[in-house]
């Protein structure tokens, strides 16, 4: 009885709250400040055509490193976790799926895993970059496993790629700091024709070695639940 | 029109995730919580966000819900015992 009054006393205020900033709110038709400044001069700036691309590599890098750091402690804590179970329980040996699930892999694995590496090498000119791209790498990898229950993918070859590019990442930024402006400027390399694959310096190379290192990772994060 | 289709997927969303809590079955509620992913994607393409709306139908309704099942699956299953529903 007393619980759900309290339930009951914690619903009413966050209706207050949330009322209070239902009511206030207008929408606004104005960019503020910083964001200004990310609108007009972004594009002349650091020359990559999806402006949210050179916010998310560029201007926030910083906070890309931690998503990412974010991420890899995650699936680190994920494996260390399932490891302990694994020593007990003996290698299953499980039914192979149907010959059209098979088949469907060998067709649309490769298209998959190419819209994947598409997205996270164009992250600079069109919607979507290495988070995204990772993550459908990923779901390649995932419709690999479950058309194939009894084939693995090499974890060493997984970590070898996360770690590597994880790495690579970090160079980089601390590259900008040498040649650049500061920690992960992108204006190492130049900034090429605008709009063209080969542009906006360090962000496609900065988000190729996310889109390995996320499609790496949740790729090694899904086969150690599926062991 | 607009407004309408993004207020109709946002009580999708309500009613997707109020049934994630409600169904009894752990599979099915698993899957209507992928379901309140999805929708919310497709809320993010209305209103303009395309690089938000790949991620959450990647990640929150795409791998989220297989990292459920597969976890799931791993809880049933008893140590010895090779059932694996």
């Amino acid at each position: 009885m007393l619980k759900r009054l309290f339930m009951l006393i914690a619903l009413v205020l966050i209706a207050i709250l949330f009322f209070d900033v239902a009511s206030n709110f207008t929408e606004r038709s104005e960019l503020s400040g910083i964001s200004q400044y990310y609108v007009e001069q972004g594009a002349e700036e650091l020359g990559a055509a999806n402006l949210v691309t050179s916010v998310v590599v560029t201007y926030r890098g910083l906070d890309t490193l931690g998503e990412v750091t974010v991420l890899f402690i995650s699936a680190a804590g994920a494996s260390l976790l399932l490891r302990r179970r694994r020593n007990t329980n003996k290698k299953l040996v499980v039914e192979e799926s149907s010959e059209i699930v098979q088949t469907t892999l060998s067709i649309m694995f490769p298209i998959i895993m190419l819209f994947g590496v598409y997205i996270f090498i164009n992250g600079h000119l069109t919607p979507g970059g290495g988070f995204q791209g990772g993550a459908v790498v990923a779901s390649a990898l995932l419709f690999f496993m479950l058309a194939r229950p009894n084939d693995s993918i090499s974890h060493k070859l997984l970590m070898k790629i996360e770690s590597l590019s994880g790495f690579t990442y970090v160079v980089l930024g601390v590259l900008g700091v040498i040649l650049a402006g500061g920690f992960l400027d992108n204006r190492v390399l130049g900034l090429g024709e605008f709009g063209s694959l080969f542009s906006a310096g360090l962000i496609p190379l900065i988000y190729i070695l996310v889109g390995l290192k996320v499609g790496s990772e949740l790729g090694s994060l899904l086969q150690k639940f599926r062991e | 029109m607009l407004t309408f289709l993004t207020l109709l997927l946002c009580i999708g969303i309500l009613i997707s995730a109020l049934l994630a809590t409600y169904l009894r079955s752990m599979v099915a509620a698993i899957v209507s919580a992928g379901l309140a992913g999805l929708f919310a994607s497709v809320t993010y393409v209305i209103l303009a966000a395309p690089d938000v709306a790949m991620t959450e139908a990647a990640i929150g309704s795409g791998i989220t819900t297989v990292v459920f099942l597969f976890a799931l699956s791993k809880t049933r299953s008893k140590p010895g015992s090779k059932a694996n529903d």
